[in-house]
């Protein structure tokens, strides 16, 4: 039993096919973690008993011979996938007692391949944060703790996604990922956290916060694992104009073929003042430790990095003002009565969505709205093309980029947001991989001073992810990071 | 660029999302930071340069004509706040 | 072309643009796979996306792109292959996912035009300045409750084609003729069934005036009008209220009226303060929409024959006036029925018995064309028989009316009712023989130069033969006979 939460979910599913565990036990044994690592404020739903007898399918799809890819390994979904009959709210007070009558296409495939749903996990407001500070269910916190004791943000938006993971209380989760929202807390927890190329996985189910930027994508304990899980999420959806139709190759390969002979891009743009010094040596590290594997370190230059962070900041709230326009009251969610349509619905949604989801769609409005629509979308989706075709130029030198995920280790909680932009600032590495479309994934790669995790991102050129999976294993291999945060389930401490 | 409290309260109207008049204030600060943050995309070259709405590199997909979907009124209606019937119910509208 | 309106300072010239929603003809909505059909219980053809639940996403339905392409080729459009998707942000309670999958700085059709004819055989050009798709919206009753409003979504969702139109009309009449011809097109075509009634073709109306020769005046836009008689009742009107508060010194303001059908008067819609701001931006969840020329070549192969075509064929080769061309291509279905029927026969003459023997029997009984009891076969077979002298044209009547009630063939009841016109000379000869032998004193009379009493002898001869005699031959024969 102590060894079960040790487990990844390849040496899992090795032990559940040997018989050597059941699926029952796994499931039950992730219960219990959830429960002794309730404090942490993960999971915002539980769905054990559907979990028991999922697991318990799985043990007689194995035994039938019938056993789908993920069959029995337990999984938690961030709490912005719509799952059938069971309650979703986006961590938002304006989706209160929303239950859908339908899956999203990603979380049907994790359960037709034999999946155990554990719960819904916590995330910021529509996805909309760094730190998961914005959910209407409070914070979900990192089992890594400050020296001090002092609780550290997960990050966000898939703060608790990151966190369960970390924390033995899943084995595996998903996540979305619009500006970093799965690499910036795989980085924080010190949990590997991958962003498909845009078009991989389906949208359809997903609630919508930036259509051209959300992509759905896993948390795992390691690269491997995190191949797997993908492979069963990604393909083409006809219920999703905007899904690719490339086929999803087998990673296996990608994940042991090292990166002999790989040029990786050292973007210069990505050193940064604010940036603390032990991310640029964690950096410097990468570099060292892929040289030593036979890559070459090739210098590019990502000409438009520092308009990132503002190209996102006006196409991310543009798009969200409208996707979230159909929160009014009238067919789901929660409803603040009042005389007329108008006023039920400015009622209804000053008191559903919280204050950053409020100061996002104003921006959005703002930015789309006559006059401003040139100044601001119309230049924001210029200059993303700019930082696009940056890419595409990198690409066609190198085979992979390596950066810092973060600007800094994982942060306390609670301090007051007195200037919304610092809390953006957070997202200065990953968002220019959403707004060119890219694949990311974070992996931890060390320790700050104060013990907390670091993560290094890999970015690829588009539908490359097994460079990603190559890079990231090779980095794997050399940082021997190991998974051991304070506040995690008994075993994993 | 600065968004007075009228300007916000504005596009609070057009969101439909009700702001106070203190709300106004405060919100008139932040978007006014925001917006001057964003404004350093001013600084870049973007002539000639064709806006990017989409990353994708695929045609948009047709379906086919037929009917693979509805009838299903009472998945339709079960998470609303009030129906009647089979109609969706909200206060009246005034045209 | 410009119609003038007195006004107590002089003549104004009307301008008049229409903006025409039509739904177009398909199996499924624009973005999603529920029914298109009309009429359902309330919520019943509605999907989760036509709901606008969380997390749902539009999938574009090939049909309703080949529909706006072939009324493109309808209209003598520019069709752009290129065209893009934008959101048109609003609330309202039938637009469940607060904004309408339009087009805006791309529509898939440019400009074209439409020819129209007036009652005094003028045709004019209104031009078109596009056509594009974009989504219906749900219904809302607010009649059902005091305080409440009860929501549809059946229709949410449903491809519109809005059909914009130059503001080249001048008069009421010549606004009805454009929706007329327009909805004739679409009905040729097959795109959109025009069903005013049951809200598949609306009309917008953008109504301004100014003094000839002056720049155009503001307008005013008059939404959702679903006939013909509103459309002119609300131009009529909205001229008379421009023309008089300018006069009285005012200014016509630019807003959205509504048409009261009851009182036949626009007023502004309440509530309506904030002009529009729609937001437009391209829908993220969309990818622009293309294709080629070979798509377009294809489309323009099968399409149907468009009323225009019809008419010139109808005037030039068969010979019939422009009016009855008209009314014969109306509708789609009438010139079906006239081409079968007229076939292989004479045109002008089968022109004839359709719209005015046929069209009448049918308005009486309160029958559309469609169930027509007589078929084209059988009018035609009635055609034949008048052609060929086997009957006359007054007793063709009574055939008619008896194969109108009873559904029989013509040459039936002609033989039943031994309706079979008498053309043999020899019997007509007798016939003439006797009534002049019974009416000796008028054959005298008529020698001595009372010539009208020629219809009499003629009445008497037609009576004695049943009304089966041969007009023209009695006529003849009686002229001869009579001169003595």
């Amino acid at each position: 039993m102590s060894d079960l939460l040790k487990m990844t979910a390849a040496q899992a599913l090795s032990s559940l096919s040997k018989k050597q565990i059941s699926s029952v036990e796994l499931t039950t044994a992730y219960i219990e973690a959830m429960e002794a690592t309730h404090e942490l404020n993960n999971y915002v739903t539980s769905t054990t008993e559907l979990a028991k007898q999922m697991a318990l399918d799985a043990d007689k799809a194995r035994a039938d011979g019938n056993a789908g890819r993920l069959a029995g390994l337990p999984i938690g979904v961030k709490d912005l996938f719509c799952t059938k009959n069971v309650m979703t709210t986006a961590c938002s007070s304006i989706l209160n007692g929303f239950v859908p009558t339908y899956e999203s296409t990603v979380t049907s495939r994790l359960w037709e391949s034999g999946g155990v749903m554990l719960g819904k996990l916590n995330c910021d407001e529509f996805a909309m944060g760094s730190s998961n500070e914005t959910s209407v269910f409070g914070p979900a916190i990192n089992p890594w703790s400050a020296r001090d004791g002092e609780a550290l943000s997960a990050g966000g938006s898939s703060g608790g996604s990151a966190s369960a993971v970390a924390a033995g209380a899943a084995l595996m989760s998903v996540g979305s990922d619009t500006g970093g929202s799965i690499r910036q807390p795989a980085a924080f927890c010190g949990v590997v956290g991958l962003k498909p190329t845009y078009g991989r996985c389906s949208r359809w189910g997903v609630v919508a916060f930036a259509s051209s930027l959300d992509q759905a994508g896993p948390f795992t304990r390691d690269v491997e694992d995190s191949a797997l899980i993908f492979s069963v999420m990604a393909g083409h959806d006809a219920k999703d104009s905007t899904s690719a139709s490339m086929s999803v190759p087998d990673f296996s390969e990608a994940i042991n073929s090292g990166v002999e002979g790989m040029r990786i891009g050292i973007p210069g743009e990505y050193q940064m003042d604010e940036m603390d010094n032990e991310i640029s040596d964690l950096w410097r590290q990468g570099r060292k430790w892929l040289e030593q594997a036979g890559a070459t370190m090739v210098d590019i230059s990502l000409p438009h990095t520092k308009y990132a962070l503002a190209c996102y900041y006006i196409i991310a709230p543009a798009e969200a003002s409208s996707n979230l326009a159909r929160y009014d009251g009238v067919r789901y969610g929660n409803r603040i009565e009042a005389e007329t349509l108008d006023l039920m619905y400015e009622a209804t949604r000053a008191s559903g969505f919280g204050e950053e989801v409020q100061r996002r769609i104003l921006i959005g409005t703002y930015a789309l709205s006559a006059g401003y629509y040139d100044a601001y979308y119309l230049k924001a989706q210029q200059v993303r093309r700019l930082i696009k075709q940056d890419f595409d130029t990198a690409f066609s030198d190198v085979d992979a980029i390596l950066t810092p995920t973060t600007p800094s280790a994982a942060f306390s909680l609670g301090k007051p947001v007195t200037d919304p932009i610092t809390m953006y600032l957070n997202d200065v590495f990953t968002v220019p991989a959403n707004l060119a479309g890219l694949p990311g994934i974070s992996v931890p790669a060390g320790l700050s001073k104060q013990g907390l995790p670091l993560g290094l991102q890999v970015l690829a050129a588009p539908f490359r992810e097994d460079r990603l999976f190559s890079v990231a294993r090779t980095i794997e291999l050399q940082a021997q990071f190991s998974l051991a945060p304070a506040r995690a389930a008994g075993e994993l401490q | 660029m600065t968004v007075d409290k009228n300007a916000v309260k504005k596009i609070a109207r057009l969101a439909r999302i009700q702001v106070s008049d203190e709300k106004a204030e405060l919100l008139s600060a932040d978007l006014g930071n925001i917006l001057n943050w964003i404004e350093q995309l001013e600084e870049v070259d973007t002539t000639g340069v064709e806006p990017l709405a989409s990353v994708n590199e695929h045609a948009l997909p047709w379906r086919e004509d037929i009917v693979t979907d509805g009838s299903i009124t009472e998945q339709v209606l079960k998470n609303s706040p009030e129906v009647a019937g089979d109609f969706f119910v909200v206060p009246k509208v005034v045209e | 072309m410009s119609a003038f309106v007195q006004g107590r300072t002089g003549d104004w010239e009307i301008v008049i643009g229409m903006e025409v929603h039509a739904q177009v003809v398909s199996n499924s909505k624009l973005f999603s796979g529920s029914s298109a059909v009309f009429g359902a219980s309330p919520n019943y053809h509605v999907s989760l996306v036509d709901a606008a639940m969380p997390g749902m996403l539009p999938v574009i339905n090939t049909e309703c792109i080949r529909q706006a392409v072939i009324t493109g080729l309808g209209l003598n459009a520019q069709i752009n292959k290129y065209s893009v998707f934008d959101r048109k942000n609003y609330f309202y309670a039938d637009l469940p996912q607060g904004y309408q999958i339009s087009q805006f700085k791309h529509p898939i059709v440019g400009e074209g035009e439409v020819q129209i004819e007036l009652a005094d055989a003028s045709t004019h050009i209104i031009g078109i300045e596009r056509l594009h798709l974009e989504q219906d919206a749900g219904k809302s009753l607010h009649d059902q409750h005091p305080s409440k409003s009860y929501i549809d979504l059946n229709r949410s969702g449903v491809a519109l084609m809005e059909i914009v139109s130059k503001p080249e009309m001048h008069s009421a009449e010549q606004a009805a003729a454009y929706i007329k011809k327009l909805r004739s097109i679409l009905r040729y075509l097959g795109t959109c069934d025009g069903n005013m009634e049951e809200g598949s073709l609306r009309a917008d109306v953008n109504v301004s005036v100014r003094k000839p020769g002056e720049p155009l005046g503001t307008r005013t836009e008059t939404k959702n009008l679903n006939s013909v008689r509103f459309i002119m009742q609300t131009i009529d009107y909205e001229v008379q209220r421009q023309i008089e508060l300018i006069e009285d010194g005012g200014v016509v303001v630019q807003e959205t009226r509504l048409f009261d059908t009851t009182t036949g008067m626009t007023r502004t819609m309440r509530g309506k303060e904030d002009a529009h701001d729609y937001r437009y931006f391209p829908d993220p969840d969309l990818l622009p929409l293309k294709f080629d020329d070979a798509f377009i070549a294809d489309l323009k192969k099968d399409m149907p024959e468009l009323p225009d075509q019809i008419k010139s064929r109808m005037v030039q080769e068969y010979g019939l006036s422009s009016y009855d061309a008209n009314v014969l291509t109306e509708e789609k279905e009438t010139a079906a029925f006239y081409e079968l029927a007229s076939d292989g026969r004479d045109r002008k003459l089968t022109a004839n018995w359709m719209s005015v023997e046929l069209f009448g029997a049918l308005n009486k009984a309160g029958l559309e064309l469609s169930s027509s009891p007589v078929s084209p076969m059988q009018l035609g077979d009635l055609v034949d028989l008048i052609s060929d002298g086997s009957i006359s044209g007054k007793i063709a009547k009574e055939v008619f009316a008896d194969m109108f009630e009873t559904g029989k063939n013509a040459k039936q009841i002609v033989e039943e009712k031994g309706l079979k016109q008498v053309s043999d000379e020899g019997s007509i000869i007798t016939m003439i023989d006797d009534v002049m032998a019974s009416n000796q004193d008028k054959v005298d009379e008529y020698r001595s130069g009372k010539e009208k009493l020629f219809g009499f002898f003629v009445g008497q001869v037609m009576k004695a033969s049943q009304g089966q005699a041969n007009p023209g031959m009695v006529n003849q024969i009686l002229k001869e006979k009579l001169k003595g």
